[in-house]
């Protein structure tokens, strides 16, 4: 099984400079669990206590998985799964 | 140091004005590699918020796609202060995500005059850089079309 995914340039330093990855896993929670146990402290940049970090998006082909399922949006082979930190900021 | 055509000064002041008293947010996308901005992409700030921005996630996605597609990379990301300083707070560090990138800001908080500054944000540590605009640079980047920010 291979579930493409997309890494954003900030995240590269885990995967060695790729940007892209493969990984498998029935869920998105799986499929981050699965690139974890190969490029160790990559969960934690994209998940905490809550579920997904509010200021990294992850989709899901052309979708964002907070508008289907989060953590729980299952995927399957051949899909592609993108990470993009969230361009954000502000005086306040 | 970042070089910039005076037309591309012009429409990330004229987008930040047009945008007060929320602030403005946008990208000026250029080749990968070569540090040179070219395409102004204006951008929905989707807190629509006088003190923050964050770009709408599904504009993000589209924006940073085609990016990817035509080799470009993010050289300028720009967002305006409405009432403060030209210069990064607590919050714009911490989501600076694009070591590459020229991080500009604009204040529009004097109706007469806007601050116009450029920073690089790697790891955590702000650096003030010298902003030289000229029109002598590679190609004319003054008919870009709009951005999906602006109709």
């Amino acid at each position: 099984m291979a579930i493409e995914v997309r890494i954003p340039t900030i995240l590269r330093t885990y995967t060695g400079g790729a940007k892209a990855v493969e990984g498998s896993g029935a869920t998105i929670a799986e499929l981050i669990g699965d690139l974890d146990a190969r490029y160790g402290g990559l969960r934690d940049r994209l998940q905490d206590e809550a579920g997904l970090r509010r200021f990294v998006n992850v989709y899901l082909n052309d979708e964002d998985v907070r508008f289907l399922g989060g953590l729980e949006t299952p995927v399957k082979d051949g899909d592609t799964v993108t990470v993009l930190p969230a361009v954000a900021g502000g005086a306040g | 140091m970042l070089t910039l055509h005076p037309a591309l000064r012009d429409k990330i002041v004229a987008h930040a004005r047009a945008d007060h008293p929320d602030e403005a947010c946008g990208v000026i996308a250029g080749p990968a590699g070569q540090d040179r901005p070219e395409r102004f992409i204006p951008m929905l700030n989707a807190q629509r918020s006088p003190t923050f921005y964050e770009f709408d996630s599904m504009e993000l996605f589209r924006v940073w796609r085609e990016m990817d597609d035509r080799d470009e990379e993010p050289a300028v990301i720009y967002h305006s202060h409405t009432a403060t300083e030209a210069y990064p707070s607590r919050t714009d560090i911490s989501y600076a995500n694009e070591p590459g990138a020229h991080y500009v800001l604009v204040s529009t908080r004097d109706p007469d005059t806007a601050e116009f500054r450029s920073f690089r944000i790697v790891d955590g540590t702000v650096t003030e850089e010298e902003v030289r605009i000229t029109d002598d640079v590679l190609g004319d980047p003054s008919h870009t079309p709009a951005g999906p920010g602006l109709e």
